[in-house]
């Protein structure tokens, strides 16, 4: 559905530091996910009365070298905040944050990330706070008879990435947030594929609509189905006349609808004060320039490295970096395989076509550097022809299976035989007179017979010689002809 | 004792109990209501002093950059660790429902 | 055996290792004693006999293996409510709390159990430490040995009567508006709230994190200082942790005062100062003269505010430290879940909190929240600035600062409970060594119808000799320690 009106979204996005060996503030194991719930505990996180917060270093240096890929001023001095407010899933009934105001600075502010096509979005400030519990329902938010807390994932260290309300629609959203994962995934900090390890609240208002916050959104994927639900709803809103409310509205994942949590936005007051129980940050250019140097290569300068190394097309390189695995698949790949432009190819269009038709992520798909090497190596040796490896691109995907028994199994192998090819040339040219009529007169038509030979065939018949007896079937005719 | 006479009111104390999560009385809107007052114009003694181009003091140590190595240390035992919640389910700790 | 409680922290450690008695006649000793005076003067919550004479025992045996002992060898400790044991509640004098059982031991209980102490108990306070007077616990109050009829201060006011009444040598406080000091005070005992950051707050339940530190509770300063050494010293698990090396602060125990500067700001003798007390102390502090120290009465303008800017900056912390108490982990829930997590939350925290904690909790909110952040928190804030530099600059000048650790004498159990501010108002002699974060001591100074008097000294940051120092002459050279009250 196109919005006709103004649409203005902003987004708060949420990565965890992934590569955080330890949570933020103590000593837990930061690798919880598929443990028993409460396993990952200590009087810190849990929030036990007399605990105290220390601050992990390297979360520091992972902020920095964020701030410098996003482009942002990293703060000399930089503090921590208490975000105050009560909700099941805090241990402390306050989050340690940061703030802009009351004298609070966070780690960096400022920046912009390209959505890689053309357009920019501003971000406004970058800051580091801690992951609340995870909280789940034995039914649905709004039927469930109590709520239950798991809390491994409190005081996981995330970086809060706030953007300015620069997206215009659900699909500039997406983009943006595919760039933003494809540089932290080269800078290391943050894995994307792991489960809520990117999460992202949403502001979005409609023309001279109010601004509505959409939070619980758990992927990145599910932001632009939330998006564009909240849009059809705000729109049917207003064309009926009717106000929207100024509100915060929670996604259902299952039900895909965003549910009204009939809390005020006007009554939250955080009574942001900076932390006691920590001490402030003073960032020195020393630290800064020890994290530059170590910083690993980005996104866009690897596209540029693409486009000399390997001679690819600037839109290659480019759909090739927005995904770190996409493009750590394609070095791969070269490895063994001379012709990284056929592999570039391949890789940007039915690669990722198909992955997209199968609701695949890239480390979901069985294909692997190899496998789409070695279909590459029986395209080039004639087995089968690029129609064909297509399919087979198709089958490796799902099943894993490597391309020659793919190939064998389902008889794909290219006809070569001329005596099968002239046979069927000879039936076509049979049942289809007023086609062969067509051909002779007209270039176009010769085409249609090449293409039925190829459906009788199901695409399997080596093209060239296709052509080539086709061709050489109609001149005998026309010499014929002009003969008689 | 009071220097300048603050008046809060029970609205305002209905509020902020509301921010605090503490449920409140009448009884208790009304006498808290009365104690805020007295005791909120005592405090407001602090704006007799001129405090202009004083910076707050937040710690009374100025200490900064304390941090701690990215070390795994350990976790508490689910059942140590869980030993005070009132209610439980498997795992999980209990909580009323949100809406 | 008999009357061991008498001896000091320091008299039974030598003793014990000197095989002069063992540690389970000592602690069993402990135990009678408390039998005994308990019913009068309810100082503890909770009281630990059969895991002491199990500790007892393993100390007697690693003594007769020839085992390290450490200097605190079998000494009973008395513990404030608000500091973590592993294994005993700590209630923190609170229905919220009231069968909280910690799973972690505090840096200081690591400390001092590591140097050979044994826990005997718990000891009653004002609940969540908000209070002077140790009658705002949900356990009923505390009564001051010297008169049971009478408060013995607060909120350490149970580890201070403990003391008092011989029940321990020794004991863990908090002070985080004078809460070790003004019970020490009212009990006739020392009391030493360190400089902010020496002590590890790893442990101590929060009331308000800028503000407090656990401190030390004995009838002498020698233990005092003893314990103090004990438990001083950087923790990595406290950010607010100051950097500071070992020390045995025993080497101030010098008996020598020649030359020392005291400064003696006439705004610790404000309106409300009893008479008695004002003519007691400053015939202390004539005493240190007539040993060889220098006094000057000064004034310190910005001390008229410290109480305001103490109570406003305190009850913000706190409204944040206790927003933890929601019935979920641990603390009070009520029978049943009736309603959404915003009515329940309401409910347990009605039902947990006493009014006083309630109140400051509200308070607290309402000085951080929109529109009264900066009339309130922040300009505290800023009036702490001022107290902190006008100290600073009398440092200059003076070794320490003298006055009365409280303004009256140990009151009547009930007095005070009408107006929450008149309660408040003790405070105002011991808030200002909190907000500045500067060490500061409570030694007996006198007598009134036997009810006890403290000075307070105060010194600069991280100059405990110096508190010690001038403490130890003093007590050496009168005779106010040597009371006791009859029991």
């Amino acid at each position: 559905m196109k919005a006709t009106l103004e649409t203005k979204i902003g987004l708060e996005v949420h990565c965890q530091l992934t590569n955080l060996r330890s949570k933020l503030f103590c000593g837990c194991s930061a690798n919880y996910r598929g443990k028993e719930p409460n396993t990952h505990m200590c009087p810190v996180c849990l929030g036990l009365p007399g605990s105290l917060p220390v601050l992990n270093s390297k979360a520091i240096e992972d902020a920095i070298m964020i701030a410098s890929a996003l482009g942002a001023d990293i703060s000399s001095r930089t503090l921590f905040f208490r975000k105050n407010y009560f909700y099941p899933d805090m241990p402390k009934n306050f989050q340690i944050s940061q703030y802009d105001q009351a004298g609070g600075v966070p780690i960096a502010a400022g920046g912009s990330v390209s959505m890689g096509n053309g357009k920019k979005v501003r971000i406004r400030r970058i800051q580091i706070e801690e992951d609340p519990a995870k909280l789940s329902y034995e039914g649905t938010i709004d039927s469930a008879s109590a709520t239950l807390v798991d809390y491994n994932r409190a005081g996981i260290a995330l970086m809060e990435i706030v953007t300015e309300p620069d997206l215009e629609s659900p699909n500039d959203a997406r983009l943006f947030l595919q760039n933003l994962r494809s540089i932290l995934e080269h800078l290391g900090v943050s894995d994307g594929s792991l489960e809520g390890s990117m999460r992202c609240d949403a502001n979005i208002s409609l023309g001279e609509g109010r601004r509505v916050e959409i939070k619980n959104i758990s992927s990145f994927k599910e932001v632009e189905r939330a998006l564009n639900f909240e849009i059809a709803r705000q729109k049917s809103l207003l064309d009926r006349g009717a106000e929207v409310k100024m509100e915060t509205r929670h996604w259902d994942e299952l039900r895909r609808v965003t549910v009204s949590l009939r809390v005020k936005e006007e009554e939250h007051d955080y009574r942001y004060f900076p932390e006691p129980d920590l001490v402030p940050i003073a960032v020195t250019p020393e630290l800064i320039d020890k994290v530059k140097a170590n910083m690993p290569e980005l996104p866009e300068m690897r596209e540029e490295r693409f486009v000399e190394e390997y001679d690819l097309p600037h839109e290659v390189a480019q759909t090739l970096t927005g995904n770190k695995r996409l493009a750590d698949f394609f070095e791969d790949c070269v490895k063994s395989y001379p012709d990284a432009k056929k592999i570039g190819n391949w890789l940007v269009s039915d690669f990722l076509r198909y992955l997209y038709e199968a609701g695949l992520d890239i480390d979901e798909s069985r294909v692997t550097p190899d496998h789409l090497v070695k279909m590459l190596q029986l395209i080039d040796s004639g087995v089968i022809s690029g129609k064909i490896a297509k399919q087979v691109l198709k089958e490796m995907m799902t099943t894993g299976r490597l391309p020659d028994s793919i190939v064998e199994e389902k008889g794909l192998r290219r006809i070569s035989s001329r005596d099968y090819i002239e046979s069927e040339v000879e039936k076509i040219f049979k049942e289809l007179p007023q086609a062969v009529n067509d051909a002779l007169s007209d270039e176009k038509a010769v085409n249609y017979l090449i293409g039925e030979l190829m459906r009788r065939t199901s695409g399997k018949c080596d093209p060239t010689l296709a052509n080539e007896i086709v061709s050489s079937k109609l001149s005998k005719l026309k010499s014929k002809q002009t003969a008689a | 004792m009071a220097s300048r006479k603050v008046s809060i009111s029970k609205k305002e104390v209905k509020h902020i109990a509301w921010l605090a999560k503490i449920e409140l009385s009448k009884e208790e809107e009304e006498v808290f209501t009365q104690q805020f007052n007295d005791i909120l114009s005592y405090f407001r003694k602090i704006d007799e002093i001129d405090t202009a181009e004083v910076p707050p003091t937040y710690h009374p140590l100025e200490l900064e950059n304390v941090f701690r190595p990215d070390e795994v240390v350990g976790s508490l035992p689910k059942d140590k660790a869980l030993q005070n919640a009132p209610r439980l389910k498997g795992s999980f700790v209990k909580a009323p429902r949100i809406v | 055996m008999t009357n061991f409680f008498e001896a000091t922290a320091s008299e039974t450690a030598l003793k014990i290792k000197g095989g002069e008695v063992t540690t389970e006649e000592y602690i069993s000793s402990l135990f009678e004693r408390i039998k005994k005076v308990e019913t009068k003067i309810h100082a503890f919550v909770e009281t630990t006999e059969k895991a002491a004479l199990s500790k007892a025992r393993e100390i007697d045996k690693n003594l007769r293996e020839g085992k390290a002992t450490g200097h605190l060898c079998g000494v009973g400790i008395a513990v404030k409510d608000n500091i973590c044991v592993e294994g005993i509640r700590a209630t923190c004098s609170s229905h919220m709390l009231q069968d909280y059982v910690p799973p972690y031991n505090a840096t200081v209980i690591e400390r001092v159990v590591g140097e050979g102490a044994i826990v005997v108990g718990k000891t009653n306070m004002d609940e969540f430490a908000m209070g002077s007077s140790t009658e705002h616990s949900f356990f009923g109050p505390t009564r001051n040995p010297w008169d049971p009829e009478r408060v013995p201060g607060g909120s350490s006011g149970g580890s201070a009567a403990s003391v008092a009444a011989r029940e321990v040598a020794i004991a863990y406080g908090s002070d985080t508006g004078g809460s070790v000091r003004c019970p020490a005070s009212f009990c006739g005992v020392v009391g030493l709230k360190p400089t902010y950051g020496t002590v590890s707050r790893y442990g101590l339940i929060a009331y308000a994190n800028s503000l407090e530190q656990i401190g030390s509770i004995a009838r002498t300063v020698e233990d005092c200082a003893l314990l103090l050494t004990v438990m001083a010293g950087h923790d990595f698990r406290d950010s607010t942790s100051a950097k500071v090396a070992s020390k045995d602060y025993r080497e101030c125990l010098k008996n020598d005062v020649r030359g020392l500067r005291i400064g003696v700001p006439k705004e610790l003798f404000a309106v409300g100062t009893q008479e008695v007390v004002v003519k007691n102390v400053w015939s202390g502090i004539k005493r240190l003269e007539g040993l060889g120290a220098a006094c000057e009465e000064i004034s310190l303008k910005s001390l008229e505010y410290a109480l305001a800017a103490y109570y406003v900056i305190a009850m913000s912390e706190a409204s944040s430290n206790l927003a933890r108490y929601d019935g979920l982990r641990y603390g009070y829930r009520v029978k049943s879940d009736k309603g959404d997590w915003n009515l329940v939350f309401s409910q347990n925290r009605r039902q947990g909190f006493g009014a006083e904690v309630r109140r400051r909790i509200m308070l607290g909110t309402y000085a951080l929240s929109a529109g009264y952040y900066d009339k309130y928190y922040l300009k505290a804030l800023q009036v702490r600035t001022l107290i902190k530099r006008e100290l600073e600059k009398a440092f200059g000048k003076f070794n320490v600062l003298i006055g009365p650790s409280m303004p009256i004498l140990p009151f009547r159990i009930g007095e005070k409970l009408k107006d929450p501010l008149e309660m408040y108002m003790c405070d105002v002699d011991t808030v200002p060594a909190n907000l500045a974060g500067n060490p500061a001591m409570s030694i007996p100074c006198g007598f009134q119808n036997n009810l006890p008097i403290g000075l307070q000294i105060m010194a600069p940051p991280f100059r405990e000799d110096l508190l010690i120092q001038t403490a130890f002459t003093f007590e050496q050279n009168t005779s106010h320690s040597k009371q006791t009250p009859k029991l």
